[in-house]
């Protein structure tokens, strides 16, 4: 196994840093931009950014946002939330972001996650699947934030998309998102063990020790942290040490 | 001192955070697709993501393919990052056997499905990932690792990866499970990063400084004396 990458989660919600429960519940945080220079000081591995209510409005608000993040910081940017076509994939890239998350355009279309691995490349087409746990050791995919069905299960979806061209996949719970609680360990490994991409884990870390148990049992290749790092309430050396305790490899930062 | 370097516009990837990169680090940028702007350079940047053929089809159609060869013979500073340094080689194996600048004598070959332990890990390799020296390089003094520390980690994000024929052009390795995969070449003044340097925070922000610092016309004879 690689280094296990540390990614800070920032939803977004117009111009500000959002936090929710469960996607929903709203508050508002603050300047996404301040967050994000914090979290690259402090040595985030990656960035993600969600505009989480776009897709509601069929638009993707972020790319001023990501324009002015690509400016300063120099780690990698995920960008979701809203993405419909190629023609926005294209957008978003020329903002200066890395890669996108799609879920609803690609539940709709799953064609378009073959149009955007080919014409843009499997390493930044990121499959994001909103899943909730519909019986035990089953979980649907969801879309705009945890309220539609998709009656699409999980597991099988992400493999459609591997089949597709799916560079990397993205996993919340929406069971578990701002709970605090702990990943879902079951929802990640069960995808994690399926397909042959890197998995990053999102949505309930509340403690260093949740990291530990979602590499461990969930498998998971990244993990996502949002409200836990906007809090402050332990850093990326906290976790980092959490981890090494653990032998669970990351870098040095 | 100001630095000028050109990056290499030939329609694939973010040539925006790359820019960013060299202007954090006080370079002159100029973004360009023009044969004469680019053999006019000082110091020449082929940036890229995506896969080698279309990146091949986009060179060629800018008719770039023989100012980049004639560049990389003109001993000034050359760095191909991602598929840019694939670009470099003579043959990649991605998606059926496809040409190259043929720069770099070598070829691109998946990376291994399995790590040295036998066990299946995930492709592409994405990540943070720590550089070794090969044992056939002495000493990173003088190239664009200068003062990077070993076990200093850097992004890599590929499927493929670069086989060089001469061990020599080997300057920096990456360990994936056990599995050897070149991450810096050297040849002369060029240079290739299989990880973004753009992407890498301070350590690549580091790299970018060194290959800005390079000298000019860098003379033959430094390679012996380091």
């Amino acid at each position: 196994m690689g280094n296990v990458r540390l990614i800070a989660r920032l939803d977004i919600k117009g111009p500000n840093l959002i936090k929710g429960i469960h996607l929903e519940g709203l508050r508002v945080m603050g300047d996404p931009q301040q967050f994000a220079q914090r979290y690259y000081e402090a040595g985030a591995d990656e960035l993600l950014y969600i505009d989480i209510v776009a897709s509601l409005y069929g638009r993707n608000n972020l790319t001023d946002i990501v324009r002015r993040t690509a400016r300063d910081i120099f780690i990698p940017l995920t960008v979701g939330g809203g993405v419909r076509s190629a023609d926005d994939v294209k957008t978003l890239l020329r903002a200066g972001a890395d890669k996108v998350a799609i879920n609803t355009a690609a539940v709709a279309r799953p064609e378009l996650i073959r149009e955007v691995a080919r014409r843009f490349g499997s390493q930044c087409m990121v499959l994001s699947i909103e899943a909730k746990e519909v019986r035990p050791g089953k979980w649907e995919a969801f879309t705009d934030n945890g309220r539609e069905r998709t009656g699409l299960d999980a597991v099988e979806w992400a493999q459609r998309g591997v089949d597709l061209g799916v560079g990397e996949i993205l996993v919340t719970s929406v069971d578990r998102e701002g709970t605090r609680k702990g990943f879902d360990c079951k929802l990640i490994r069960a995808i994690a063990e399926t397909v042959p991409v890197p998995v990053i884990a999102s949505g309930g870390m509340g403690t260093c020790a949740h990291l530990v148990d979602v590499v461990q049992e969930g498998k998971a290749d990244a993990v996502a942290m949002a409200d836990a790092l906007h809090y402050s309430r332990f850093t990326f050396a906290d976790m980092r040490s959490a981890a090494r305790e653990a032998r669970i490899p990351v870098r040095q930062a | 001192m100001n630095t000028s370097i050109t990056i290499v516009d030939y329609g694939v990837g973010n040539l925006l955070s790359v820019a960013r990169a060299f202007e954090h680090c006080g370079a002159e940028v100029t973004i360009s697709d023009s044969a004469e702007t680019i053999l006019n350079s000082d110091r020449l940047l082929l940036p890229g993501v995506g896969a080698f053929a279309d990146g091949m089809a986009g060179l060629a159609e800018r008719g770039l393919i023989d100012p980049l060869r004639a560049f990389a013979e003109s001993d000034r500073p050359f760095m191909g990052i991602c598929l840019g340094m694939q670009l470099m080689f003579e043959v990649s194996e991605e998606f059926g056997e496809h040409r190259g600048l043929s720069i770099i004598p070598g070829r691109i070959q998946a990376v291994p499905t399995l790590g040295l332990d036998g066990m299946p890990h995930k492709i592409p390799h994405i990540g943070w990932n720590q550089l070794v020296r090969p044992d056939s390089e002495p000493s990173w003094n003088g190239t664009i690792l200068e003062g990077v520390a070993e076990q200093e980690a850097f992004y890599f994000v590929h499927s493929y990866a670069a086989v060089p024929l001469h061990s020599e052009h080997r300057l920096a390795d990456t360990l994936y499970d056990g599995q050897v995969i070149s991450a810096v070449i050297r040849h002369g003044s060029v240079y290739g990063c299989q990880f973004h340097p753009e992407k890498s925070g301070h350590a690549g922000l580091r790299v970018i400084e060194n290959f800005c610092a390079l000298a000019l016309h860098e003379p033959k004879l430094l390679e012996q004396s380091v």
